[in-house]
């Protein structure tokens, strides 16, 4: 807690106002108010430790254990690690789920960075602000699985999109690349998870200051220049949450591969899911802990993006 | 002259604000389309399948789905789920709330702690499934639903609710308190008279992330939910079998349960702001 400090008392008494320090300190202690945050703490750290720390602890554990098929024995071998790089399956999975992540994410940033625009600086009630964002969040709160069976219809050989081609005869026969594809995969995770980037876009594109946009256009600047050199560099710190939001769940995602992808191509959490399925944990460790380093590494180079953006 | 300019002006932004609502609609036909298909898709003829054109109406995939002995155990995976939100939903409200009080304060740890409580949003769901699976198991316990399930659903929606609660104390007067406890209030009738009252919209809120998040779990419990399975898995189960309508009809029902949920929370948080304030 700051002590707060007094002005210089520039009365005639003289200037030694504040009480002694030793005193204080005594108060500050016997003083601080509200409950003690040990005790609102306790419970959720308890449960933080139990259910999130001691699991990935152990992830890095197993990793290390001997695998046989009647099970795990404890032990410490290097063999998963080992096999993780002589093995190119892996890091070509990897590579895979990195690259199809990457390009989502592109394209749920150009999808919706307009839309955040839009009900930052072009809606101008804050009440239409808030009721049309409140509309893009509502599929977040529906299950996401729901969302992505949603697509068979849409994509499927006999599908939406094939017919309204075949009826302005774009192509003649229904295409079979639809479903089951990487591209069907990118449209199912862009509409499944493009509204998390809308929310932190939308609120750094509305903290800017009006004034700030008005005062450069009164100078003559063109809307490209305010753009450009005002309303993008204000706004990466919303566009850096969003990437790092789309980017972290995408890369753990495998919901989606399965019911769109139609396992047509494994993605590391097909991976991980498929090697649990069978039992042969130490290896669906080896692959967690990748992804995981994957994604740090990721996270790590959005931020240091916009950081030496912001340098600029 | 200056008249002419300012119309102009006026002009292009009715132009400007034209094509964004455009793109607007566009955008809100992506994210809703598919959902509407299948809502649509839902009521198909019983000859009729997973696609358009409709070969008539009919309520035959939604009389499958409530038949009892069609798809499983649905009802049960379903009251499962529902139980499990609610359990869910008061934890989260209760932990984010403590949370965000203790973080008024400076104390120690609490950087550690902070990005610990994030952590839960970055885990992908299977890592921690696998993780506390095999946990248990060298522990000699078996998970279920409402053990092993409960607690990595609250590690997954406290992150959220934290950051509601954390908002609404950003905007708190803590002059309020202060004049309580100066009138001689101890620290329970303040938070009681003082505190609570007022951010009980928040708390509220929290709680519904808890509620929904958990109720549409699906990565974070596949190892961890035991012999009775949470409604996604139940989902999952039936999807990888076979994509047929009346999962389009759960679809649709799961979804409008969602729904009108969230538009109960709006009800009551309207009602709890409007007391408030």
């Amino acid at each position: 807690m700051e002590r707060t400090v007094l002005p210089p008392h520039p009365g005639l008494i003289g200037s030694e106002a504040i009480a002694p320090e030793f005193i204080q300190e005594d108060k500050l202690k016997k003083f601080r108010p509200g409950f003690s945050a040990a005790w609102l703490v306790a419970p959720s750290a308890i449960w933080l430790v139990l259910f999130l720390v001691l699991p990935l602890i152990f992830i890095v554990v197993i990793s290390f254990w001997n695998y046989s098929l009647s099970g795990m024995v404890p032990g410490f071998t290097l063999e998963h690690y080992v096999e993780y790089f002589t093995s190119s399956i892996y890091s070509r999975t990897l590579l895979t789920t990195l690259r199809y992540t990457f390009t989502t994410m592109v394209f749920c940033l150009l999808l919706a960075y307009p839309i955040a625009y839009f009900l930052a600086l072009v809606v101008k009630t804050y009440k239409w602000q808030m009721s049309l964002f409140l509309v893009c969040m509502v599929p977040f709160w529906t299950s996401y699985l729901i969302r992505a069976i949603a697509w068979v219809p849409m994509l499927g050989r006999r599908g939406l999109l094939n017919n309204i081609m075949i009826d302005f005869g774009i192509i003649e026969k229904p295409a079979t690349f639809l479903l089951f594809s990487e591209f069907a995969l990118t449209m199912a995770l862009m509409q499944l998870y493009v509204v998390l980037c809308i929310g932190p876009m939308f609120f750094s594109l509305a903290k800017i200051d009006k004034a700030i946009i008005e005062a450069a256009r009164d100078m003559g600047a063109s809307s490209l220049q305010i753009f450009r050199q005002i309303i993008l560099p204000l706004s990466l710190p919303g566009v850096a949450i969003g990437m790092i939001f789309i980017f972290v769940m995408i890369m753990g995602e495998f919901a989606t591969a399965v019911v769109v992808g139609g396992g047509k191509f494994s993605v590391v959490g097909t991976l991980i899911n498929q090697y649990a399925a069978t039992a042969n944990y130490p290896r669906a460790a080896v692959n967690a802990i990748f992804l995981m380093i994957g994604m740090m590494i990721g996270v790590v180079f959005i931020m240091k993006l916009v950081d030496i953006r912001k340098q600029l | 002259m200056a008249r002419s300019r300012w119309t102009a002006e006026r002009k292009r932004n009715a132009w400007v604000r034209t094509i964004y609502g455009c793109y607007y609609g566009l955008f809100v036909i992506f994210i809703f389309g598919p959902m509407i298909a299948m809502f649509i898709l839902s009521f198909n003829a019983r000859k009729g399948g997973l696609f358009f054109p409709m070969r008539g109406f009919s309520l035959h995939w939604w009389y499958q789905l409530i038949k009892p002995s069609a798809v499983g155990d649905m009802q049960g995976a379903m009251l499962r789920s529902i139980i499990l939100a609610l359990i869910v939903m008061v934890i989260t409200a209760l932990f984010s709330t403590m949370l965000a009080m203790a973080f008024r304060k400076k104390f120690f740890g609490s950087g550690v702690l902070f990005y610990t409580i994030m952590t839960g949003i970055m885990v992908p769901g299977i890592l921690l499934s696998l993780g506390l699976s095999q946990l248990l198991r060298v522990v000699g316990l078996s998970p279920a639903w409402w053990f092993s399930g409960l607690g990595v659903h609250v590690i997954w929606t406290l992150p959220f609710g934290f950051l509601v609660m954390m908002a609404v104390f950003n905007r708190f007067d803590a002059s309020l308190e202060e004049a309580a406890r100066d009138m001689g209030a101890d620290e329970w009738t303040v938070f009681k008279e003082v505190t609570l009252p007022l951010i009980t919209p928040g708390v509220v809120a929290a709680g519904l992330f808890g509620f929904t998040l958990s109720y549409d779990e699906f990565a974070r419990t596949t190892l961890l939910a035991g012999a009775y399975n949470t409604l996604p898995l139940d989902i999952s189960a039936a999807m990888s079998v076979r994509i047929r309508p009346t999962l389009f009809a759960l679809g649709t029902a799961s979804t409008v349960f969602s729904l009108s949920m969230i538009g109960l929370f709006l009800i009551v948080y309207t009602f709890l702001y409007r007391r408030t304030h």
